[in-house]
């Protein structure tokens, strides 16, 4: 506790949490801190450990080893303060069909102890705040999940936590509410200094929103920082990613980018050709391809999105882990991984 | 500036959660649950067919009475709650069998339906005990019962008073009290039992499927399994004397007693008939020299107090049984 004190703004601190069940381990010696006022992304496939992470940081599920600490509370041995203090979204966050959402809310506010006046006031701020005072009086039952959606973030802030939990808060939403969801989330940071932590394999979202983000694969953070750290990290280690395209679009184009010095693949994906070389080879490819008679018509370098950064991730640990776990990445990232092993063998 | 607001907030919030600390948590899911069960339909279902079946058992006791098959003078109060018609039950065995149906129509669902709605995680990680949850739902509809079984006491006894005309007696007013605390008591124990299937089962089918099973088992199939079970133990040739008959009876009456069904039924039978002067087997020396009379009431409920007892600490086992099953869930989404 003396040492969470000195260091003021961790809010989450994490020391090597461990959870397994029977023989498969769910989460291995997570070590993570996370600052107050920071939106932290978790991003994994499902059964990555995410939603275990969750849990055991609101003691609603024991750890095997290790222990957690949220503002300074032992999130094992005192979970009461812990709910106190956050905010947990579940995933298919469900309410009682048969109450409207004004009572979904009242009843959260009791079961916190709060007093009535302070209960309906913050109600009627809350709806207000996620744009949901026009059907506080419906059955929750007739919601959509848009809908439920946006009372549950209601339903999490009817405590005023510090730190909020939405555990795969995007799912299943339309873009229209997406966008609108994520403007909220990120107000909850900015505006009243809450932490935040998502769970969630929704890239794109994620990247829109979070300060910094850390990758679970198969119980184990591989890798954690922002975004460009991440990206500068991948470079270093000698992925680069270029997409081009060029006029005349005939086989000859792909024979030139494959002769190119460093290159360790060259594929087709719809109207661009991707490169994976170890070094950076913009310069030499304009130069030879306006030697050879091509007007480039695309040129990108890749990496600097999630989308990739999490792909580069997901093919290293998957050499690092061998191949049964093969199947279930791919899937998950859908993408075909026919990368070539390359210099990839140390852990991130 | 953002932090300073907060923190405002934050001791503005902390005075009122001081004071009502404990048991804020149980007294909102408490309420939430009286409301819940008055509000659905299932109670007012159970609650018409308890009726019916209660006027059902009056009617045919009265009818009895005024057929003149039932000659006894005293305690004719006591009599409507215990003559059974020429084809219907009595109310007290009525009540035996359809108790257990209430209690589990009110639980069986408690938990699994929380956790398949989606609302059991929400509810565990508000800062509330995990115990309190149970106790709140059970509380709730214990609270229920008590009021159903009361007043139905309350009204079959009006009925009765208007049928047959002769105000009950202080001591009948006493032993109907007692027998209604008792049929609240049993009907609260399968409430608990109900709870327990609802924390162990995952789909609310099957947790009603056990307690129905149980149900039937304890009202009908008891009393033929342990028949089997002493005759095993105590095989008739071998009964030469008075004693291995004694002990054979005991055996059976004690095997029997481990079913709440008939715990409830022994009990309720003695306090509603003051002539029973014990519930195990009296030799007839025993009985030289007793005057034949009535049992006073309090002489009565000596009688059945462990019956109570046993009741109660079946639920209490129960209980314990739930709380701990409960404790160790990890509680995931659906």
């Amino acid at each position: 506790m003396s040492e969470h004190e000195m260091a003021e703004n961790v809010i989450i601190r994490i020391q090597e949490l461990t959870k397994c069940y029977g023989e498969k381990t769910a989460v291995s010696n997570l070590s993570l801190e996370i600052r107050k006022g920071e939106i932290f992304g978790l991003l994994g496939p499902n059964g990555a450990g995410k939603t275990t992470t969750t849990l055991m940081l609101l003691g609603l599920t024991e750890p095997t080893s290790g222990a957690a600490w949220i503002d300074g509370k032992d999130c094992i041995r005192d979970p009461i303060a812990i709910k106190r203090i956050t905010g947990y979204l579940p995933d298919n966050v469900g309410f009682y069909a048969d109450m409207t959402g004004r009572e979904n809310l009242r009843f959260t506010g009791r079961l916190n102890g709060l007093p009535e006046p302070v209960i309906e006031e913050r109600i009627t701020s809350l709806l207000e705040k996620v744009g949901m005072t026009y059907a506080a009086d419906q059955k929750a039952g007739t919601y959509s999940r848009g809908m439920k959606q946006r009372l549950g973030i209601a339903d999490v802030l009817m405590k005023d936590p510090k730190v909020v939990i939405l555990d795969e808060p995007t799912l299943g939403i339309d873009p229209e509410g997406m966008r609108e969801l994520i403007q909220l989330i990120r107000r909850l940071a900015e505006e009243d200094g809450r932490t935040i932590l998502i769970s969630s394999h929704q890239l794109h979202q994620i990247q829109q929103i979070c300060d910094r983000v850390g990758l679970f694969v198969d119980g184990t953070l591989i890798a954690c920082g922002t975004i460009e750290e991440l990206a500068k990290q991948m470079q270093q280690e000698g992925c680069y990613v270029l997409e081009t395209a060029a006029l005349p679009d005939n086989p000859e184009f792909p024979k030139l980018l494959e002769s190119l010095g460093n290159v360790n693949q060259v594929e087709r994906e719809g109207e661009v050709y991707v490169v994976h070389s170890s070094w950076d080879i913009k310069r030499e490819l304009i130069r030879r391809s306006l030697d050879a008679g091509f007007t480039l018509t695309h040129l990108r370098q890749r990496g600097n999105d999630l989308d990739e950064i999490y792909r580069r991730y997901f093919e290293k640990a998957e050499v690092n882990h061998g191949d049964d776990h093969k199947k279930k990445q791919k899937r998950f990232a859908g993408f075909g991984s026919r990368q070539q092993e390359h210099d990839l063998e140390e852990k991130g | 500036m953002i932090w300073r607001k907060r923190d405002k907030e934050d001791e503005a919030q902390k005075q009122p959660k001081g004071a009502n600390r404990f048991g804020s948590g149980l007294s909102a899911i408490y309420h939430k649950e009286m409301a819940d069960h008055i509000r659905s339909r299932r109670f007012l279902i159970v609650l018409g067919l308890v009726l019916l079946t209660s006027f059902a058992s009056i009617y045919g006791a009265v009818s009895g009475m005024w057929d003149g098959t039932n000659t006894s003078t005293d305690y004719r109060f006591l009599q409507l709650f215990i003559t059974s018609g020429s084809s219907i039950p009595s109310f007290i065995s009525f009540i035996a069998l359809l108790g257990p149906f209430v209690g589990l129509t009110l639980g069986f669902d408690a938990i699994n339906s929380e956790r398949s709605e989606g609302t059991l995680n929400c509810l565990v990680s508000q800062p509330v005990y995990r115990d309190s949850i149970i106790n709140g739902k059970f509380l709730a509809g214990a609270t229920m019962i008590v009021l159903m079984v009361f007043s139905m006491g309350l009204l079959i006894s009006a009925v009765g008073l208007l049928v047959i005309g002769i105000p009950p007696e202080g001591e009948e007013v006493g032993r109907i009290f007692v027998c209604l605390l008792f049929t609240a008591v049993y009907i609260c124990f399968w409430l608990a039992l109900s709870i327990l299937f609802s924390v162990i089962c995952r789909h609310a089918a099957t947790s009603a499927m056990l307690g129905i099973a149980l149900w039937i088992f304890f009202a009908l199939f008891m009393s033929l399994v342990v028949n089997i079970l002493t005759g095993i133990l105590y095989p008739t040739d071998q009964m030469t004397s008075v004693g291995s008959i004694m002990d054979y009876y005991e055996c059976q009456a004690n095997l029997n007693r481990l079913s709440p069904y008939y715990l409830y039924s022994e009990a309720v039978s003695t306090i509603m008939n003051p002539s029973v002067r014990s519930n195990n087997i009296i030799l007839p020396q025993q009985l030289s020299g007793a005057i034949t009379g009535y049992l006073s009431l309090g002489q009565s409920v000596l009688l059945v107090w462990p019956h109570l007892i046993g009741l109660l600490a079946l639920t209490a086992v129960i209980f314990a049984i739930s709380y701990i099953a409960f404790m160790r869930k990890e509680i995931r989404s659906r």
